[in-house]
């Protein structure tokens, strides 16, 4: 049957995953060129400005790693802005932990621990925010919830536990620590310059290495892939399809507790319970901007990052040409569907 | 597989069934569609849990949980849909589930060697285990599922009506196929209701029945009469009637009509009074020549008239036309599954419901009451939902639907599949009436277009029958004409 065989060399190469990653970090430069050229006397390529769109960045590709699994298994997490909300708050509320100190006073834990209390807020968070996934995961594995729905709902139940646990303030800690400098700059600042990147950004790097691999090497990763492709079949030749999605979902938790150590450190190292908001749409759409499907079954990491990559410079981009916000949000939206639209018409043409 | 039983809720769907094959055999499963043999499948392979009933491999107690479990034991199904995950590669494919590993990392080498022995067993030496399934065509990818369970080492091997979608050049190759793996000692469960295969392939034969084992046998010893007189459990005679009709004058006719993909060429002349079958394979351009004439796609060449009417049209123009039409799979297009019977009998014409663009829910009751009864539906009301219905129920109201609208074509798209024998009796007698008209009652005679792939009921029900072939639509013929093996045969374009 060789005949059969023969596949269209021009499907064959829109089909390769160096093609669609390629195409997609031609746009990352076309973006990137517009605002360089059009923003004025080239403030848009100063060092500076590089360094603050990979550290704003950081923070929707961190949660988008987590996102990217989920949509690949053809789910949705609404809850990461919320997610991240908690990771923040609580990394602050331990911050502000008080123990009796040796004089019978109230001392902070941090004071007398400067090093293992951020460790243990980090600890915490990441704990609570897993926990949250693990939820997410279980009420759509377990009652064959739709994530929509199941994710909609935690949205608001984390956000409130969120603004609980911060007593509706913002919680400024006593004392600054290494988890509250994650995200200093570091080109322009000489003391840290031996770093080269924020620690928070090689935090990502390393996670985006990780993160690439399990998807790529892994029985765990290509099952997340065979359960977005198709469920059944994935059911039927004995993948554990309930226990992908479980651990797709506490992973997402996961990669929002690191995405909010990011921006505790972001926003200047304040535990605000407010924090986030609308962080799920950047999220999603980097994700679906990077290649991912919401059908399930395709998208990769790279992809995310470069969809990441996008959305930041065109949110700082549009700040920087002076564009009033709404201008701003309708070029952002446009973007989203923009993506979307070219990704139909390419499998249209592949089918 | 000893005395099985399985209900779902108040379905018994498995009530004592007993199959049995030898290694190396060829056993054919034939039934009708809703007969069981799906779920007995599915119970073989651990996705259902059988109720009672005993099963044992290799004469040992078999209990297998869960689907995994079944393939470890070397239980390997190949389904009547194919279940690839189009996304993957063909070896991730190949071997998904049973992914060589050490501590969770996948390791390409072997999973490539394996997946290429699998493949080459298949007689695919050519094909990259890279390639990507979704750029395959329908004949490989079912090869590639039956590599995948070449790749399991499997003892068992299902094979559910795997012809359904295949043309005749690849059948043989596929017979050719099961026939090598049953050489090497792999017992082989044949699902199919294609007789002409179960003679040609296999060496004993199972007839499963609303649910039970009603009989079985070696193949060579059992003619085709036997076979289906056992699967049909009544005399056909009783079972398709047809009276005295009067075809009378041409309800609807299309000219060379073709579709974009398929149909390639289609004639047809439709009168009033007459029941007209098309036959041929799934994929042969039926359902896209039952779509077009409806206005769900385009027409791209060739003519089509109804009643007064000439060329093309929307379906909601259609309906004003006089045109209803049943679709091939009223799950997911026919019927809306979570409204009430009355919602979904009275869609296409809701107007006369109430003053102006009103719907008043009681008067749509009402007005399904006479289809509820003559037909009959068995429901506790006009208001329950549809999805409570058994599927011969569903299908039902599916054709009340076009009943209620008062429309004198019927398009019916295998309307009697997936439901129990009884439903399809009631359904095919109604058929008879519409056809036949009763002047009396002012009912005027209906013309009816039917496309099924069972060809007894085709040669039950009809007038005559033309064949989809690849596209090309043959000559209606008397129905005096035709055999199921003419029929088969011109299907699969040997005649």
């Amino acid at each position: 049957m060789p005949n059969a065989l023969k596949t269209n060399p021009f499907k064959t190469l829109q089909s390769k995953a160096w093609f669609n990653l390629g195409a997609r970090f031609l746009a990352l430069i076309i973006v990137f060129l517009f605002f360089a050229i059009f923003v004025e006397d080239g403030k848009f390529y100063t060092l500076r400005n590089l360094e603050n769109i990979v550290r704003q960045s950081s923070v929707y590709a961190t949660a988008a790693l987590g996102m990217t699994f989920v949509i690949i298994t053809a789910g949705i997490d609404l809850s990461v802005g919320s997610i991240i909300a908690l990771a923040v708050v609580v990394v602050a509320w331990t911050l502000n932990i008080q123990i009796d100190g040796p004089n019978g006073e109230l001392v902070y834990l941090v004071h007398q621990y400067p090093f293992a209390t951020p460790l243990l807020a980090c600890v915490l968070a990441i704990a609570a925010s897993s926990l949250v996934g693990l939820f997410n995961g279980a009420l759509i594995v377990r009652l064959k919830m739709v994530p929509f729905i199941v994710t909609l709902g935690s949205m608001g139940i984390i956000r409130g536990l969120a603004k609980g646990i911060a007593n509706e303030r913002d919680i400024y800690p006593p004392e600054e620590t290494w988890i509250g400098s994650l995200m200093d700059p570091t080109l322009t600042n000489k003391a840290k310059s031996w770093m080269l990147l924020p620690a928070g950004v090689w935090i990502l790097i390393v996670c985006i290495g990780i993160a690439s691999f399990i998807l790529k090497y892994t029985r765990f990763g290509r099952h997340v892939y065979a359960v977005g492709s198709n469920e059944e079949t994935a059911r039927l030749c004995g993948v554990p399809v309930g226990r992908t999605k479980l651990i797709v979902y506490a992973l997402t938790g996961f990669f929002c507790a690191l995405a909010g150590f990011m921006q505790f450190s972001y926003i200047g190292g304040v535990g605000q319970p407010t924090t986030g908001i609308m962080y799920e749409l950047f999220v999603i759409a980097a994700v679906i901007i990077g290649g991912a499907s919401f059908s399930g079954g395709e998208g990769s990491i790279l992809g995310t990052i470069i969809g990441a990559l996008i959305i930041t410079i065109l949110y700082m981009g549009g700040q920087q040409m002076g564009w009033p916000k709404w201008v701003q949000e309708m070029v952002i939206g446009g973007i989203i569907i923009l993506a979307v639209a070219v990704d139909r018409l390419r499998h249209r043409k592949l089918a | 597989m000893r005395g099985i039983h399985k209900r779902f809720g108040a379905t018994h769907a498995l009530r004592g069934v007993n199959i049995s094959v030898e290694p190396g055999e060829v056993m054919a499963l034939v039934g009708e569609n809703g007969a069981g043999k799906s779920t007995l499948m599915k119970v073989l392979s651990g996705a259902h849990a059988p109720d009672e009933g005993s099963l044992f491999l290799d004469g040992s107690p078999y209990t297998p949980g869960n689907p995994l479990h079944a393939r470890e034991q070397g239980i390997a199904m190949i389904y009547q849909e194919l279940s690839l995950a189009p996304h993957l590669s063909v070896m991730e494919n190949i071997l998904l589930g049973i992914e060589p590993t050490r501590r969770g990392l996948i390791l390409w080498d072997e999973m490539k060697s394996r997946a290429t022995a699998a493949l080459s067993t298949v007689g695919l030496h050519k094909l990259s285990p890279e390639t990507p399934v979704n750029q395959l065509s329908i004949a490989h990818q079912q090869l590639i599922e039956i590599a995948r369970a070449v790749a399991l080492d499997c003892r068992v091997l299902v094979l559910d009506e795997p012809t359904s979608s295949l043309a005749s050049k690849d059948i043989e190759k596929l017979f050719a196929l099961v026939r090598s793996l049953s050489e090497k000692g792999i017992s082989v469960i044949y699902i199919s209701h294609f007789l002409e295969e179960v003679q040609a392939l296999s060496h004993r034969y199972t007839v499963l029945r609303d649910g039970e084992t009603v009989g079985s046998g070696q193949t060579a010893e059992a003619g085709d009469e036997t076979i289906i007189s056992l699967m049909v459990g009544r005399d056909v005679n009783d079972l398709y009637p047809r009276s005295q009709r009067n075809p009378g004058s041409i309800a609807l006719q299309t000219n060379q009509l073709a579709g974009i993909h398929k149909p390639r060429s289609a004639s047809i002349q439709l009168r009033k009074g007459e029941v007209l079958g098309i036959a041929g394979l799934v994929g042969a351009g039926r359902t896209e020549f039952l779509d077009i004439l409806f206005g769900l796609e385009p027409i791209a060449s060739g003519g089509v008239t109804i009643g007064t009417f000439s060329g093309a049209a929307l379906p909601a123009q259609r309906w004003q036309q006089g045109v209803g039409m049943v679709s091939e799979d009223r799950k997911t297009q026919g019927l809306a599954l979570g409204l009430s019977i009355a919602d979904n009998l009275t869609l296409p014409k809701l107007d006369e419901l109430g003053p102006g663009r009103l719907v008043i829910p009681s008067r749509q009751v009402k007005v399904c009451a006479p289809w509820i009864e003559r037909i009959p539906i068995k429901c506790q009301s006009a208001r329950q939902s549809v999805s409570d219905l058994s599927g011969g129920n569903q299908q039902k109201v599916a054709i009340a639907r076009l009943l209620h609208a008062d429309v004198d074509i019927l398009l019916l798209d295998e309307p009697t599949r997936g439901i129990d024998v009884g439903s399809k009796a009631q359904i095919y007698q109604l058929i008879d009436s519409l056809a036949q008209g009763d002047p009396s009652e002012g009912h005027e005679a209906k013309a009816v277009l039917i496309v099924s792939s069972y060809l007894p009921e085709l040669l039950g029900i009809c007038d005559r029958i033309a064949v989809m072939c690849r596209g090309q639509l043959s000559e209606a013929k008397p129905v005096e004409d035709w055999d199921e093996r003419q029929l088969m045969a011109t299907a699969i374009g040997q005649e």
